[in-house]
């Protein structure tokens, strides 16, 4: 009874997991596309939600696993409000663009190691080419391109969101 | 049972609806535009017609025939740094630099008065001169946009528009007039080579893939774009992707596969949508399906976003990929053309060369022939980039020189801060992180794919990044040394750790802890490197090390001998130098240089001579006025 009660809560609790896999028609070819829909539901890869997609393919959980770590796209750990991406391509390199990765690490205290601040706001990642290199250097923050970047620039930006963000959390 | 679908008659029915236009307003939507407000620009004009009492119209509809003003955006043109793009047809205007605030003045004067805004208008710098459209902009005159050229012009998200302008054609006629082996015979006397990177003759693929005795056959399309700096593939699949599908059928008859992939980058999300909305209007339209043409073939497009790894652009690691495993290299034979993915025989195809081939059928492989050069036919299309005026997206025919490229369609070299640098060039790095460095004794050559490989270079996907005097050569090797260490698969030792250690070798030359053995051992492991590796990226992650190495030999010298940078980028390692405005001439320095470095006239600011200096640091001391920096 009791292992029954459990099996139904963690359905439940993977509801939207099985909706996706029902998706895909619990494919193991399709493993790629399922992590991208999981990744886009909870915004990162958690653990136990890797396994139970591994068990529901049949497949190991270290294939799974594999797949999760092989590919840059894929978050083990949760990820800022804002993702803050900056262009490290070859374009946007040779305009500069580290410099603004600089300021977003001194402005928000990150460094190589610690990539989103502890409020969970802001994640910081360098990207190799956006392919809008005709604007480098360039940044995205979530979906939104920002071209022709400048250090003073970015770091206006991210004020505003964090002024965004206070009045945000006044008002509410 | 699908209908076959009448193209003409669709064609004919669209031409209709474009007669009841008085203008028609196209608005640049690629990624460039679209970060520069494009968006916002179109709604401005959308919202300034319907206030002015105009009709406007957003989708061309059949039955309706009332005149209006048709707004339609499009894939990128290219010239990104000018942008937001507004072009007005019929008279051929191009405005750059368009914000919402501008679109009044536009529709006041263009739209009612057929008058140009001058101001809008590009200004050629060498002239001076207002320029109208692109029929007189230097950085598109002096391109052959072929591959390009309906990007730009046409809705990439409307089928119509396609097909009105004859899309479709060649791919019925691959259909219902030729036989695979026709197919096959025509693309090889075209003399067509894949625009991925290696150049191999496509023809010669596809009839390897056609005499494969399987039943069940795949085309992939790779547009998975990995190289820095490179957004060819993007444009096409942004602008223009019915011809990417197009090609796709064209190739898969060809072969006699009746499923296909189309691999895209998963930060491309515009690419991602529009080829998406391709293949569902050719599917609605009945041209993918079950009875193509009504030849009796079925034809079903899949469209998969890449996750991010580089790799996934080699083509066993892409079917591998595909096949959602990690996206590992494997060995070369079984080539993909005998056991592909799930081990059928596939062809994979670049974007690019895909977009190509329903041009060549409609045009015969003669009539291609005579563009481009003998043994590289046809154009090619370059990310141009770095140190350069005219940055964006350019196609040209092989044999094209980097003479021209660089000053009449990039309109010259540039300094770090934007100003022309007469004197500025130092080198182009062509193909990317595969690809080497040319420089100024290349710039007459003719580029194409031959031309390269004697000189350690490679036309690759088409990457160039211009770079001026003020660029460091080594600190490039190292960008594309750490690019390609980040993007190792980690299959083979020599790539895994080769590259790490390269990478560390470079990072002491930068540094200033390198001897003269640290060049030696550099270059020994980069060729390890090269030939103990599987796949092409450890294969080619060395060339831009071995190339700079080659050609810079000086630069490579003075960071590891007498540990400065001339262009002063490495930090750990500013050449000396006398400030002229702080040095009184006292001459203290003079006498306290063990090497005789610094010379000058008395009461006049004295010089370091770098080569000399040994940066002991012993002039610095002396100096009272603290002149001396950089030792
Ligand atoms: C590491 C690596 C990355 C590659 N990336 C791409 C790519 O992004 N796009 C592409 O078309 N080809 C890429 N290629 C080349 C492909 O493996 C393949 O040769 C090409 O897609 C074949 O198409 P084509 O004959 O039309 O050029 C890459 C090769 C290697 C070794
Ligand atoms: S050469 Fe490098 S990227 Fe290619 S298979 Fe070997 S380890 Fe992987
Ligand atoms: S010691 Fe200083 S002030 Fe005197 S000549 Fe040398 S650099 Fe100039
Ligand atoms: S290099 Fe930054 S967008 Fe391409
Ligand atoms: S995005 Fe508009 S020209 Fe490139």
């Amino acid at each position: 009874m009791i292992a029954e009660k459990q099996i139904l809560s963690r359905t439940r609790k993977f509801g939207k997991v099985c909706e996706i896999l029902d998706r895909y028609s619990n494919d193991s070819a399709k493993l790629i596309p399922i992590l991208q829909a999981v990744q886009e539901e909870y915004r990162y890869l958690p653990e136990e939600v890797l396994t139970f997609v591994a068990t529901s393919l049949n497949l190991s959980p270290a294939r799974v696993y594999g797949v999760a770590t092989f590919y840059s796209h894929f978050a083990l750990e949760p990820k800022g409000k804002y993702v803050i991406r900056v262009c490290d391509g070859t374009a946007c390199h040779v305009k500069g663009s580290m410099s603004l990765a600089e300021v977003v690490m001194e402005k928000l205290n990150l460094d190589e190691k610690r990539r989103t601040t502890p409020d969970m706001l802001f994640t910081l990642e360098t990207v190799s080419c956006l392919g809008a290199c005709g604007l480098a250097p360039v940044m995205v923050i979530n979906d939104e391109v920002h071209g022709q970047m400048t250090p003073e620039k970015t770091g206006t930006l991210i004020d505003q969101i964090i002024e965004m963000e206070k009045s945000y959390a006044r008002n509410n | 049972m699908q209908e076959t679908i009448n193209l003409e008659s669709v064609a004919a029915q669209y031409k209709e609806s474009l007669k009841y236009n008085d203008f028609r307003i196209v608005i640049c939507a690629g990624t460039g535009c679209m970060a520069n407000g494009s968006e916002k620009v179109r709604n401005a004009f959308l919202n300034y017609i319907r206030e002015s009492g105009l009709h406007v119209k957003v989708e061309l509809k059949p039955e309706e025939n009332h005149k209006g003003i048709f707004l339609s955006e499009s894939g990128c043109q290219g010239f990104c740094q000018m942008g937001p793009l507004v072009t007005i047809e019929p008279l051929g205007l191009l405005y750059v630099k368009v914000r919402p605030e501008d679109v009044k003045e536009i529709v006041d004067r263009t739209i009612k008065e057929n008058k140009a805004v001058e101001r809008l208008l590009y200004e050629d710098p060498s002239s001076g001169e207002k320029c109208k459209g692109i029929g007189d902009i230097p950085f598109y005159t002096r391109q052959s946009r072929f591959v390009l050229k309906q990007c730009g012009h046409i809705n990439p998200e409307d089928i119509n528009e396609y097909i009105s302008i004859g899309g479709y054609a060649a791919a019925r006629k691959a259909f219902t007039t030729l036989s695979p082996e026709d197919i096959c015979k025509e693309i090889l006397a075209s003399g067509l080579r894949g625009r991925g990177g290696g150049g191999f003759p496509t023809g010669r693929k596809w009839d390897l893939t056609r005499i494969q005795q399987e039943k069940k056959k795949y085309v992939i399309c790779n547009g998975d774009e990995g190289d820095p700096g490179a957004f060819m593939d993007r444009s096409v699949m942004e602008g223009n992707p019915h011809s990417v599908i197009e090609g796709i059928m064209i190739a898969s008859r060809a072969i006699g596969a009746d499923e296909a992939y189309v691999y895209v980058r998963a930060e491309y999300p515009l690419a991602v949508k529009r080829i998406r909305r391709a293949v569902e209007d050719a599917e609605n339209a009945g041209i993918l399906g079950d009875d193509v043409f009504a030849s009796g073939k079925s034809l079903r497009v899949h469209v998969m976003e890449g996750a991010g790894a580089f790799v996934c652009g080699e083509e066993t690691a892409l079917i591998a990929s595909i096949e959602g495993k990690r996206g590992m290299p494997s060995p070369k034979p079984p080539f993909p053309a005998q056991s592909g993915l799930w081990e059928k025989p596939t062809v994979i195809n670049n974007v690019e060369t895909l977009a190509t081939v329903p041009l060549i059928i409609k045009m015969g492989a003669g009539e291609f022939r005579k563009i481009g050069n003998a043994k590289s036919p046809g154009t090619k299309t370059f990310a141009l980039t770095g140190h350069v005026r005219n940055t964006g997206l350019i196609e040209v025919p092989f044999g094209t020189t980097l003479r021209e490229i660089v000053y009449n369609i990039g309109g010259g070299v540039t300094n770090n801060d934007g100003t022309l640098a007469e004197d500025g060039f130092k080198s182009v790095q062509i193909g990317g992180p595969s690809g080497g460095c040319l420089t100024e004794e290349h710039l007459d050559l003719p580029l194409d794919f031959d031309s390269l490989t004697g000189i350690g270079a490679m036309i690759g996907s088409g990457g160039l990044v211009v770079m001026n005097r003020q660029t460091c050569m080594v600190k490039i090797a190292r960008f594309f040394m750490q690019f390609t260490q980040n993007e190792s698969c980690g299959k083979c030792v020599l790539c895994r750790e080769g590259t790490k250690q390269m990478l560390a070798l470079l990072d002491d030359i930068i540094e200033g802890r390198a001897t003269v053995e640290t060049l030696e051992l550099l270059e020994k492991l980069a060729l390890a490197v090269k030939k103990g590796s599987l796949c092409g990226l450890g294969k080619t992650a060395p060339n831009p090390v071995l190339s700079t190495m080659k050609h810079f030999r000086k630069e490579y010298t003075e960071h590891v001998v007498s540990k400065w940078c001339s262009t002063k980028n490495c930090k750990s390692l500013v050449a000396p130098e006398i400030n002229p405005e702080l040095c009184k001439g006292c001459t203290v320095c003079t006498k306290k240089c063990p090497v005789g470095a610094i010379s000058g006239e008395r009461k006049m600011p004295h010089k370091i001579n770098v080569s000399i200096c040994i940066k002991c640091g012993a002039c610095a001391q002396a100096c009272k006025l603290n002149a001396i920096t950089g030792v």
